[in-house]
Formats: structure tokens, C-alpha cells, sequence
């Protein structure tokens, strides 16, 4: 009989085979996306204008390195954020329907993007390309800032940091709809665009911005890994293995709030995501966080570039706002995972 | 010195004092203590202390070394911790539970990779989880992840054990061998062994020394047989009871009369 440390060698195999076919699945969903569109660009058009801009005309070489590239790159890293922060929030908080939404930073997001848009702010001639995502990320920051001081008043317990977060969702909810009643037509369409999620606004700048934060906020998760698996036995257990539990959280749900208001503050609410993702990753790799978190990541990365590949290809002629298709490739994703599983454990 | 001195310990939870000026005489080495009592007498308290996961005021010196100025990370690896709540049902499995508690033990001068790993393997085939190493603990009975949680603390071989009502989601089978092995633990490690108890003839036969508490004062320590006698039970549990001798020879806690009919007091 092999030895269990033999055994356990061959599941951490098929764990790195996991995350090797989520990567692959995600560089070639990425691939089609950038060569997908309804402007008609071919592949061979495609790939000689990513090597050189210039063999392409000025008309095509725009669509391809200032639409496609840095929308289909946005939902990728969009997709990466907020899959490793709905990893992060769902071990902390120890709840599967936990996730930056839970916590009201989509919300508060919103909330930010309605006043700039219903009220008109330009903030000393900075237009409203700046203003939208900049006060939608600030009101996510304070979302997120409310509820952990709150918690930090009265004690991190995990319920109370859950009701928090939907006290604020729901706090959300009012005050957009209170914006969107008294709105003009014209800054209500906005709104309710700005809600359904969308990778239309993405720009080189931007993805720039949220490359950096997962550039330092990922390795700053994965030097946690360990301490978060511990916190899965359980918060005693872990606190007797030297766990400092009341600080993991904090510092998971800042890395977490920080990534999630970045992402949702240039895309618009795109909810789903931080809660499949994670789910996704559970049933390939467990949750051993050196494997979960990336495959969170990844994951949520996928979902959301297939959704940025459908979201071009169900309505001939139109793109449609990738947060209206996260669901149609995402729960897909997570039954035909459910199903497999069921049938090899 | 050798062995566990507490004294003069107070804990208290927002304001209300649970334990409040504890002194117990030295307890041995090679030991295993019963910690006794009825329900809410601090007993998970007093362990939570020890453990240190429970702020307390007074000395807590194991062989000497103060456990309450001791750096945390010294103080986890002198000391394991089960805690009364079960391994949480999650989706990592049985054998990673094992691996990252001795992977807890591991720095700091700890073992090695590979005798961590021979350790798990150890334990893991000790409690007879060989053959649920790789299933998730959400799939596991309640007293099999007990098990998981009791390898925990021993694959870290701590010098002061501090268990928790270890026995209470497991069979009659799996009561008498876990205590059985706690008590090899204690001799062959020289270590303290205080188990939190709720069946004092499983803490009459695997135990040496007691602790019995009530409102978190002791009402009697010392070695089993002579601080456990029918009237401190009595005034602690409010029961009329008497201690024989089964046919095998072990002493028995057999209750007699209506609750509350026989104080002693």
C-alpha cells in the first residue's frame, strides 16, 4: 500500500494540473475574445496587427489596441481581482455566499457613480471619465472602511461584519434608486448602464492601475495561504496553531476591499463573479489556499472573459454588458465542475 | 521546576469574572488531570487561559517558563489545544488538517519536512484515519472529525495538552482509546496531559490528578483518589452519589437518590 504522503504527492499533482488547464482555458478564451468583434477584423489581421500596429490601417489598428485589447484584458484582470477577493472574504467571513457585493462595496460602488452621473460632477474640468470611477472606487473605499471600523468598535465577530455589509447593500440600493427617481432621462440610462457592468470604459491607464494592485496585493495574499487554511479548521484551531485570527481578517478584507473597489469602480456592478470563482476553485483544487486562491483567481478570470466573448457573440451586431452574461457562463461552468466531481470523489 | 504552577489566575469575560484568584498545587509531569465540573464552572475557560487564547491575570509557569510573557510563537509549540468545537466541515481533507498542524509546529527549530511528514502519517494511522486521510472533513462524522482535531494537537507534541471535552462526539470504542493514548502521550513525552471532562468514570480510570471546579474556584485538586470522594462530588454536582469498585477493580461514580436530595454540605 503506498504511503499517504505518496498519495497526498499525486493530488498536489492534480491540483498544478488544475490550475495549468484553468490558465490555458483562460489565455485561449482570452485569444478569441481579442479576436472577436463585429468589425469584421480577421485572425491573420489580428495577429499581425498585435505584433506590429502598423501593418494594420488606422481605423482597424484603433479597434484592435484601443477597444479589443483593453477590454478583453479588462475583464481578465477584472476577473482576477475579484475572484481572489471573493477567496479571501468567503474564508475569512467562513461563508460560500460571501463576497465584495456581501460587503456592500458594489453597492457603495454604485452609489459613488450615480451622484457623479445624475448630478453632473466634473471636479475642476477633470470630466466625467475620471470623475465616475474615481468617486465609485472612493465610496467603495468607504464602504469598506465603514465596515471594518464598525467591526473593529464591536469586535470582529463573522456575522456581525455580514450584517454590516448588507445593512450597506441595502443602504446602496436606496440611495441609487433615489438617484435614478430623480434623474433626468438622459443621466438614467447612464445609471442603469453603469449598473449592468460593462468592459466598454476600459483604457490603457486603467488596466495599468489594476495590474499593479494584483501585482501586489496577489503575492501579499499568497504569503497569508497558510494562515488562511488554518483559519478553515476552525477560529480556535487556529488561533492554538499561532494564528493571529482578528488580524488575518483585517488584513484579508483590506487586500479584498481594495482590489474589488478598484475593479467594480471601472467596470460598473459586476457581483457575480466574487461568488463563483471561488466556488469554481473549491471543487477543482479544494481548499488548500496555495492552490484555492489562484484558482479563484483564474477562474473568475475565465468567467468573465467568456462572458466578455459571449457578451460579443450571442447578439449578432451588438455588445452586450458583460454584467447581464456572467451568469450564462459562469453557472455552466460551476454545474458541469459539480457534476464531474460527483462523479470521481 | 518541573511541572504546571498556576497561581493566583483571574479571567473574566467583558467585566464578569469566570475564574478569579486560581491556585492549584504543582501539577506533575507524566500526568494526566481531569478537569471536572458542572456546567459552566470555567472549565473550557481555565484551558482557553492556559492556552493563552484568553487574555488572564496571575502566573502560569510550565517547568519554570512563564507561559504569559512568553513570545506566542514558542508558547503554540509548547502548548497543543483542542478545542470543545468540532474541525469546522470544510473542503480541506482530513490528512491536509493534520499536515498544516504540524506544519504549525514546524519552524522555529521544529522538525523537518520529512519528519513532519512521518509524524502525520504516524498519527493518522494511530486513530485509525488511514482510510479517510483524503476525504474533505465536510464529509466526515461528527466523531471521526473529533479524531482529526485530537491528531491535530498530538502531531504537534506539545509539553502541556490541553483537551477540551475530547470525547465527546466519539463511540465507547473511540472514548477508551483516545484517552488510553493520551495517557501513553503524558508518559512517554513527560508532558501534562489536562482533559475537560463530563464522564467522571472515564476521568476515574485514564486520569492521576483532578481538578474539580465550581464557579470557578477549585473545590478540590490532588491526585485522583484522594480528592475525589462522594461529598466534593456531591457539592458539585448537587447529586448524591457513591464511588465502588467494579469487578475489575476500577473505582465507579454510581448516583443515588433524587437530584439535588444528597449535598453534602
Amino acid at each position: 500500500m503506498s504511503s499517504l504522503r505518496t498519495r497526498y504527492a499525486g493530488i498536489v499533482r492534480r491540483r498544478i494540473a488544475w490550475l495549468a488547464f484553468f490558465l490555458g482555458a483562460l489565455l485561449l478564451s482570452l485569444a478569441t475574445d481579442i479576436a472577436t468583434g463585429p468589425s469584421g477584423l480577421s485572425v491573420s489581421e489580428v495577429l499581425r496587427g498585435l505584433f506590429r500596429r502598423d501593418a494594420l490601417s488606422g481605423p482597424q489598428g484603433v479597434i484592435l489596441w484601443e477597444i479589443r485589447l483593453p477590454q478583453a484584458l479588462m475583464a481578465v484582470l477584472v476577473g482576477l481581482a475579484l475572484g481572489l477577493a471573493g477567496a479571501e472574504t468567503q474564508t475569512v467571513l467562513n461563508n460560500p455566499l460571501a463576497s465584495p457585493y456581501t460587503l456592500g462595496l458594489t453597492s457603495a460602488a454604485t452609489v459613488g457613480a450615480a451622484l457623479a452621473l445624475v448630478f453632473g460632477w466634473s471636479a475642476g474640468g477633470l470630466g466625467q471619465h475620471v470623475v465616475v470611477p474615481g468617486l465609485a472606487f472612493l465610496c467603495a473605499l468607504g464602504a469598506s472602511l465603514l465596515v471594518l471600523t464598525l467591526a473593529r468598535i464591536f469586535g470582529t465577530g463573522v456575522d456581525l461584519l455580514i450584517l454590516f455589509g448588507i445593512a450597506l447593500v441595502f443602504l446602496g440600493n436606496a440611495i441609487v434608486a433615489l438617484l435614478q427617481f430623480i434623474a433626468d432621462s438622459a443621466a438614467l440610462q447612464q445609471v442603469v448602464f453603469w449598473t449592468l457592468g460593462s468592459v466598454g470604459r476600459a483604457t490603457w491607464p486603467k488596466l495599468a492601475m489594476l495590474a499593479a494592485a494584483l501585482l501586489a496585493i496577489g503575492p501579499w495574499s499568497l504569503g497569508d495561504a497558510w494562515r488562511l487554511t488554518a483559519l478553515r479548521a476552525g477560529e480556535d484551531q487556529a488561533r492554538s496553531m499561532g494564528v493571529a485570527v482578528e488580524r488575518l481578517r483585517t488584513l484579508a478584507l483590506v487586500r479584498a476591499s481594495l482590489l474589488a473597489a478598484i475593479a467594480v469602480s471601472f467596470t460598473g456592478s459586476i457581483g457575480f463573479i466574487g461568488l463563483v470563482g471561488p466556488h469554481i476553485a473549491r471543487l477543482a483544487v479544494g481548499e488548500d489556499h496555495r492552490f484555492y486562491l489562484p484558482a479563484s483567481a483564474l477562474a473568475g478570470a475565465l468567467v468573465l472573459s467568456l462572458a466578455a466573448l459571449a457578451g460579443k457573440t450571442l447578439v449578432p451586431g451588438v455588445v452586450l454588458p458583460i454584467g447581464i452574461v456572467t451568469a450564462l457562463t459562469g453557472i455552466p461552468l460551476l454545474i458541469g465542475l459539480l457534476l464531474t466531481q460527483r462523479r470521481t470523489w | 521546576m518541573s511541572g504546571l504552577r498556576i497561581e493566583n489566575l483571574s479571567v473574566s469575560y467583558r467585566d464578569r469574572g469566570v475564574i478569579e484568584n486560581l491556585t492549584l498545587p504543582v501539577l506533575p509531569r507524566s500526568s494526566v488531570v481531569a478537569v471536572l465540573g458542572p456546567n459552566a464552572a470555567g472549565k473550557s475557560t481555565l484551558l482557553k487561559a492556559l492556552a493563552g487564547l484568553q487574555p488572564s491575570n496571575g502566573e502560569i509557569r510550565l517547568h519554570g517558563e512563564n507561559l504569559n510573557r512568553m513570545d506566542a510563537n514558542l508558547r503554540q509549540h509548547r502548548v497543543g489545544y483542542l478545542p470543545q468545537a468540532l474541525p469546522l466541515a470544510s473542503g480541506l481533507l482530513a490528512y491536509e488538517l493534520v499536515l498544516g498542524a504540524a506544519h504549525a509546529a514546524g519552524g522555529g527549530g521544529g522538525p523537518g519536512r520529512a519528519e513532519r511528514e512521518s509524524r502525520v502519517e504516524a498519527v493518522i494511522r494511530e486513530f485509525g484515519l488511514e482510510t479517510l486521510a483524503f476525504r474533505r472533513v465536510s464529509e466526515l462524522s461528527g466523531g471521526r472529525r473529533q479524531l482529526v482535531g485530537i491528531a491535530q494537537v498530538l502531531v504537534r507534541r506539545p509539553q502541556l495538552l490541553l483537551l477540551d471535552e475530547p470525547t465527546s462526539a466519539l463511540d465507547l470504542r473511540w472514548q477508551l482509546e483516545v484517552l488510553a493514548r493520551v495517557a501513553a502521550y503524558a508518559r512517554s513525552e513527560h508532558a501534562i496531559a489536562l482533559v475537560a471532562l463530563h464522564d467522571l468514570n472515564l476521568a476515574l480510570r485514564f486520569c492521576d490528578w483532578t481538578v474539580l471546579l465550581t464557579d470557578g474556584r477549585a473545590l478540590a485538586c490532588g491526585p485522583m483518589n484522594e480528592a475525589i470522594t462522594p461529598e466534593a462530588l456531591a457539592r458539585a454536582y448537587g447529586v448524591p452519589v457513591r464511588i465502588e469498585r467494579c469487578s475489575q477493580g476500577h473505582p465507579m461514580v454510581i448516583t443515588g437518590g433524587a437530584p439535588g436530595s444528597g449535598r453534602a454540605d
